[in-house]
């Protein structure tokens, strides 16, 4: 009992923020009710970036009623590889990542095989809600599939990488990078045994990484080292991530942003409930960061100052 | 300021709710345990029929006091009926009248039993003359053949009795008992073939009918029983082999064969019992101090309910202590269980199953129901039908358990009828989707979660001390309430996350 009283006590020094505070001075505060839904419909949050002209993966088509499902082979035949996604999902799941054909079936990033009945069902399965927040109906929506920037290739175990940045009322003020391994099948996505891995807010290197709430140096697939990769184009990511408020007028939310090979950043979605193992993967608390914003919260106005602002108070120094 | 609020609003609700509490506690005198030992019962007899729309008459037999049980206090509450009290040959009845009748009708009996400390005298009462039975050909000779072979091995009526009981249990399919029980016998029958057969003998007897108090009982059903004049007091034999005696606090309620009540101008008679520990003399001393307010106090309170009524409120003030203990666990503690109030659900459940046997058709139940799934997996269903579709595993799982035990002989697994299907069959989906999506471990984490969980919240809500807290004290559940609003801003960590977090404390 007393072990666990001193751990809690060197958690709060250090400003680890638990999921019972994040929900109650920082989700219900900062976080309208009305305005979940732009973050909870992947097909709205497209909209809401296309229109601020936040670039996006293309989207293909939509399916949503059953009866649309016949249709799917037609709508997929112009494109080799695709991502079908449920509009309201959670936590990566019902994700299907085509990225290539063989014959009749369709090639699956982690290498199995679905053939057009079996890629219908599943269509179905996310028309019927089973992937999405509280069992409602759901659309799928199809889209491009992202080629990743090979910055992250000897790191990365099939799957796509991503950066997630929690950003609080503007300012982005933890970052990390979500790594696919083989026990996460390719999905980048921590509940599922995806690594995580740190980020310096001011210079966009990886830092040590987090992997099922333990502290790794290495990817547990491809043995590479994680840490000190510099993520390109991070000045373009903490822009994008600071817009994210203006967009989505949540004052608390994650943003997940892919590198394309050639499109570069695009934003995948935003989450209102962003998971708290990115304090594992910076060795650092969201709290006393979150502290900082809101201190000084009468000056960060304008998109730079925000970022200049999390990029001096937010440097691996500090 | 919204603190301040809160802090407000949950001191005055638990203020009021212990307010109240201690009022009835220190000024009327409630009680603050259960009783340990049930001195006193509340019986209650709901009778409903379709009137005809004439005139409609009820009669109905009421139980007498014998057996070391008294018969303190009865009530009627019919509401527009005139109600007159007669004694029929050999039981006590009310009848129930009234001009003009429609539709469905309602009447209640009451009855305040209390168990007395000496036996009383009824035993003695002396035997009335039944006249022997009318049987007549193949009948009569099967009748008197084996009232000969058993009066052969027996000494005294007692014995005979005894014997001619379990020679008919014990008939075989063709013989003369067989003959004279006729197909599928039921006990009552039995019983009253064995008074018709001692009367052959020239013994009296007669079937009786009565009701065991239990503690808690809604839907309780009657026993019947075989009552014979051994020539100087009554004896009562029970049809059991195991024990022949009767059950102890059986209260005697008529004899004879015909039913507890017949109507006439009207049909469709039905009948339920419930059985309820009493609180009454508590109450009363609290209503002999003979003030206004408390006797609205109680009349207002849920012991003014029908029985019936009051039963279903005693489980269900024990749901917020429950749910209590679920906010905790998750909250505080941070388990993981599947959906927010599932667990209160399965602890519910478990009232009527006991904590081991819900448990292990829990586990099976969801085992087969979730081997079923995977299999349907490979059928491509869509969502709705396929949940209807597991819908109907479950019930039949459930179905062929009960079956089972029954044979079995364990009579626990009768009682699962009112388990939770539809949590059950979308327990089954949330798995198998956790399962596909995250893996077993997480998916068996959860459902083990949900399982401890519910155990615990029932082992909590079968406690006879909460359950007589929340029943006769109602005001604690504000208590509760401010309780669980405070939980709601509780905004430190999750013991779970103490583990989680630990690699940022070093």
């Amino acid at each position: 009992m007393r072990g666990l009283l001193a751990v809690a006590r060197k958690l709060r020094e250090r400003g680890v923020m638990g999921i019972n505070e994040r929900n109650a001075d920082f989700n219900l505060v900062f976080n309208e009710r009305s305005r979940y839904p732009l973050v909870d419909d992947k097909l709205l949050t497209k909209e809401l970036a296309t229109k601020a002209g936040a670039a996006v993966p293309r989207l293909y088509g939509v399916i949503e009623i059953q009866h649309q499902v016949q249709s799917l082979a037609a709508m997929l035949a112009d494109y080799p590889d695709f991502v079908i996604k449920p509009a309201r999902g959670s936590q990566g799941d019902g994700i299907a990542v085509v990225v290539g054909r063989s014959r009749n079936s369709y090639r699956l990033a982690d290498g199995a095989l679905m053939d057009q009945a079996e890629l219908e069902f599943h269509v179905s399965n996310i028309l019927s809600g089973i992937f999405s927040l509280g069992g409602q109906t759901d659309r799928a929506m199809i889209e491009y599939r992202v080629i990743f920037d090979p910055v992250f290739e000897r790191i990365t175990y099939r799957g796509v990488p991503d950066i997630r940045i929690i950003v609080f009322l503007g300012v982005p003020v933890m970052a990390m990078v979500r790594l696919p391994t083989r026990a996460a099948k390719g999905k980048a996505n921590l509940h599922q045994g995806a690594i995580g891995s740190g980020v310096d807010i001011a210079t966009g290197r990886t830092l040590t990484a987090v992997w099922r709430d333990q502290i790794v140096s290495e990817h547990p697939d491809t043995g590479n080292p994680v840490q000190g990769v510099q993520i390109p184009q991070w000045d373009r990511l903490l822009e994008l991530a600071a817009q994210s408020f203006e967009l989505t007028g949540l004052g608390y939310l994650g943003i997940d942003i892919v590198l394309d090979r050639d499109l570069g950043p695009l934003i995948l979605e935003l989450n209102a409930r962003p998971g708290l193992n990115i304090q594992i993967a910076n060795r650092a608390g969201l709290r006393a960061r979150l502290d900082a914003v809101l201190a000084h919260r009468a000056r960060l106005n304008s998109i730079p100052e925000r970022v200049a602002f999390a990029r001096e108070r937010f440097a691996l120094a500090s | 300021m919204r603190r301040r609020h809160l802090y407000v609003l949950s001191a005055l609700l638990a203020g009021l709710g212990l307010a109240v509490f201690l009022y009835k506690v220190l000024v009327l005198g409630f009680p603050l345990q259960p009783e340990k030992k049930t001195q006193t019962w509340r019986v209650e007899v709901r009778m409903q029929f379709e009137a005809k729309g004439g005139p409609a008459k009820l009669r109905l037999n009421l139980p007498r006091s014998g057996n070391n049980l008294a018969i303190i206090d009865q009530n009627f509450i019919s509401p527009g009926y005139g109600l007159t009290m007669g004694a029929g040959r050999t039981n006590q009845t009310a009848v129930f009248a009234i001009r003009e009748a429609h539709g469905p009708q309602t009447v209640y009996y009451r009855a305040l039993v209390h168990a007395l400390r000496f036996p009383d005298e009824s035993a003695r009462e002396p035997a009335p003359d039944l006249p022997p039975p009318a049987m007549e050909g193949a009948e009569k000779v099967a009748a008197e053949a084996l009232v000969r072979a058993a009066r052969e091995l027996s000494a005294d009526p007692e014995t005979l009795a005894a014997l001619l009981l379990k020679r008919l249990k014990n008939s075989a399919a063709d013989d003369e008992a067989a003959l004279l029980l006729g197909p599928q016998p039921s006990i009552v029958k039995m019983i009253n073939v064995a008074a018709d057969l001692l009367r052959i003998a020239g013994i009296t007897a007669r079937p009786v009918h009565g009701l065991t108090l239990e503690p808690e009982r809604r839907g309780a059903h009657f026993i019947t029983w075989l009552e014979l004049h051994n020539g100087t007091e009554w004896v009562s034999i029970f049809p059991s082999e195991k024990r022949p005696v009767l059950p102890p606090n059986t209260l005697r309620w008529w004899n004879g064969r015909l039913p507890l009540a017949q109507v006439s101008g009207g049909t469709g008679l039905s009948h339920s019992v419930a059985v309820s520990r009493s609180y009454e003399y508590a109450l009363d001393a609290a209503l002999k101090q003979g003030r206004k307010l408390e006797q609205k106090l109680v009349e207002y309170s849920l012991f003014g309910l029908p029985l019936q009524t009051q039963s279903v409120y005693r489980s269900l003030v024990v749901i917020p202590v429950g749910i209590l203990l679920l906010v905790i666990l998750r909250n505080v503690v941070g388990v993981k269980t599947f959906g927010t109030f599932m667990p209160v659900l399965i602890a519910l459940a478990f009232r009527q199953t006991e904590l081991l046997w819900g448990i292990v058709f829990f586990v099976m139940v969801v085992a087969v129901g979730l081997s079923v799934r995977f299999y349907m997996e490979q059928l491509k269903l869509l969502l709705v039908p396929r949940l209807a579709a597991v819908v109907i595993v479950v019930v039949l799982t459930l179905a062929a358990l009960s079956i089972l035990s029954h044979k079995l002989g364990f009579e626990r697994g009768l009682s699962i009828g009112l388990f939770p299907i539809i949590i059950l069959a979308m327990t089954i989906e949330r798995m198998s989707i956790v399962w596909e999506e995250r893996g077993p471990v997480e998916s068996l984490q959860q459902a083990l979660g949900s399982l401890v969980v519910g155990a615990m919240c029932f082992l909590l809500m079968s406690l006879a001390v909460v359950e007589h807290l929340a029943f006769v004290f109602p005001e604690l559940l504000l208590v509760l309430l401010a309780m669980i609003l405070l939980l709601g801003r509780y905004s430190g960590y999750r013991l779970t996350e103490l583990r989680r977090f630990r690699e940022l404390a070093r």
